[in-house]
């Protein structure tokens, strides 16, 4: 097997540069336009404004966004290191020629720590209602017992320091993983590999607890007089789909510009069917939290649906229903036959449609709660996104390139090249 | 009635995918290959079309859940409608569970039937057992011999030429 490096043109690099510069025009066009009143937007909303709701201001819709877009692509590099370690842990053979993608999505995690923490430090109050130190003050009118109740884990300092631990520990496993991998192409023999199985198994188990907690406190704790003991699930349930819709996008376009040349169609089609079943599996979780909490029908639970049903004055009600069509319908009818799996265009097509639709999942999770029925999809949310999605390229296409493509001395490297299925 | 076979033996994966090829390419159909485990590849070199059941699990699927739809809506909708939890007569979330479970046994009872009807496959079907070492560590070649027109002595060259350690003749009650 011979080593085979990625290059990146100047030209794609500009690209992913240009993508950014277009992002940023957009936002601060955004901004400008809901600065100067929101334009027919406020007027829309008039006599709800005259009603003593003042529309959201600009930099709350910015904090949102940049909250949002964070959260789903840290999840994504976080899923790229949780995909490596599920291989490594299960013996897997087939997928050591695209291991080395989901392990590079990982270079965007120092990123998103440290965008998250400035996000929060900066628009915590305009992200977290329970931010607000009025609410714990039993003198104050706008003392909220339950929040109160919740102190001992939602409060700032707590809460930071969680943050910092799951990204320390994200970070340190995932280097510790790719050093791994790395001293394993230079040095060969089975060592490495092994070693990796044990750090793989210590990193399922973080993982396992902190993809729950984390998604509590990033999502979950937005609503914060709801709960539901699904949300650790469906967050990661999210996150996993969109990061394995990552990976194939990306075996198939290195593929199609001519890399990963031992990649065959029975790769593509073990990673369509990951993203077919996993599909699934988020209906699945969307389901088992939306039925139990639709049959019980006890106000505290299910005001979280209303909110994006019927309430916000049915806001959110189209997004709710695309959320499930594009998530669910469109993947399981379209990838259910073993043709669609093994041909790169329909894949492309689903994959892409799958990362547009877990992102407005994220955005369903969020905006309800804090913009209500100021949130909207326009210049401030495309901008936001085409900023966080180049700099995600950019660091992915840069962790991709700083090694060969095909791990050449793992040891199932032979058993991959001959996978069949 | 009787059918006359002619038994290639082969005692190697990578040899018997190697001669089927060859003994396909030399316009000899090949009746049967019994192996004593799944032999990847060895539906393309022998050019066994793809099944169709998965279509057959698909409209059996189809039909559960229109099944499963129909059921719940006409009795709790019409049938006997029940006020349960304050919930429309017809609560559609309420009736996803069983309609996902119909489905799903409708697919795989659809499936199965159906592959017992095609494959003939009924308690009192018998096994022609070419060669009991195909059971065991041997691959066995099965190719129908037509009287008069299937050259034996080519036949056996053919078969051995490309790696079989015996060639044997069977008769088969069919």
């Amino acid at each position: 097997m011979t080593e085979e490096r990625l290059i990146i043109s100047r030209k794609t690099n500009n690209k992913f540069f240009l993508m950014i510069a277009i992002g940023v025009v957009l936002l601060i066009a955004g901004i400008i336009i809901a600065a100067l009143g929101g334009g027919n937007h406020a007027e829309g909303h008039g006599e709800v404004a005259a009603a003593g709701h003042e529309a959201a201001h600009w930099s709350k819709r910015l904090y949102m966004n940049l909250w949002l877009n964070n959260v789903y692509f840290t999840g994504i590099a976080l899923v790229g290191v949780f995909f490596v370690a599920v291989q490594y842990v299960a013996y897997a053979g087939w997928s050591v020629l695209i291991k080395r993608i989901p392990e590079a999505m990982g270079y965007y995690l120092p990123i998103g720590g440290a965008v998250m923490l400035i996000t929060f430090l900066l628009g915590g109050h305009d992200i977290f209602h329970w931010t607000h130190e009025y609410l714990y003050d039993i003198n104050d009118e706008r003392y909220d017992p339950i929040i109160a109740g919740k102190a001992p884990f939602l409060n700032f300092w707590f809460f930071v320091i969680r943050m910092v631990v799951y990204f320390v520990l994200w970070i340190l496993f995932f280097n510790w993983l790719r050093r791994n991998s790395i001293s394993e192409d230079l040095h060969g023999g089975t060592d490495f590999y092994h070693k990796s199985i044990r750090i793989s198994a210590m990193f399922l188990v973080v993982f396992g607890v902190t993809s729950s907690l984390s998604a509590w406190d990033w999502v979950l704790s937005i609503d914060t007089h709801w709960f539901s003991t699904m949300f650790g699930w469906y967050v990661f349930a999210s996150w996993w789909v969109s990061g394995l819709a990552v990976i194939t996008l990306t075996v198939i376009i290195l593929k199609q510009n001519g890399y990963l040349k031992l990649v065959n169609a029975n790769h593509i089609h073990d990673l369509g069917k990951f993203v077919f079943a996993f599909s699934i599996f988020w209906t699945y979780i969307w389901f088992s939290q939306f039925m139990l909490i639709w049959y019980a029908n006890i106000p505290e639970e299910s005001i979280y649906f209303i909110e994006r049903l019927g309430g916000n004055g049915g806001h959110f009600k189209w997004i709710f229903f695309t959320n499930l069509i594009i998530n669910f319908a469109f993947p399981f009818l379209v990838l259910m036959t073993r043709d669609a799996k093994r041909q790169m265009i329909m894949l492309k097509i689903v994959t892409i449609a799958i990362l547009a639709g877990h992102w407005l999942d994220f955005y369903l999770m969020m905006m309800p709660g804090t913009m209500r029925t100021d949130a909207g999809i326009g210049f401030i949310e495309i901008g936001t996104t085409l900023i966080f999605l180049g700099v995600f390229l950019i660091t992915f296409t840069k962790g991709l390139t700083k090694a060969s493509l095909v791990p050449v001395n793992h040891p199932f490297l032979e058993e991959s090249v001959h996978h069949h299925v | 009635m009787t059918k006359k076979f002619v038994l290639g033996i082969y005692d190697d994966e990578d040899v018997l995918l190697q001669a089927i090829e060859n003994v396909r390419a030399a316009g000899t159909n090949i009746y049967e290959v019994f192996s004593p485990y799944p032999v990847h590849g060895i539906d393309d070199v022998l050019g066994i079309k793809r099944s169709r059941l998965p279509i057959v699990a698909f409209f059996c699927g189809l039909f559960g859940t229109s099944f499963a739809l129909w059921m719940q809506i006409w009795m709790l909708g019409f049938d006997w409608p029940m006020i349960i939890g304050g919930k429309p007569h017809i609560a559609l979330p309420a009736f996803i569970p069983v309609t996902f479970e119909l489905t799903v046994l409708c697919a795989a009872f659809g499936m199965v039937i159906t592959f017992f009807i095609v494959t003939k496959l009924k308690p009192s079907f018998k096994v022609n057992v070419f060669d009991k070492r195909s059971t065991d560590d041997k691959f066995v070649m099965a190719i129908e011999v037509k009287e008069g027109k299937t050259d034996m002595t080519a036949l056996n060259d053919l078969l051995r030429s490309n790696g079989a350690i015996e060639v044997n003749e069977k008769e088969v009650i069919k």
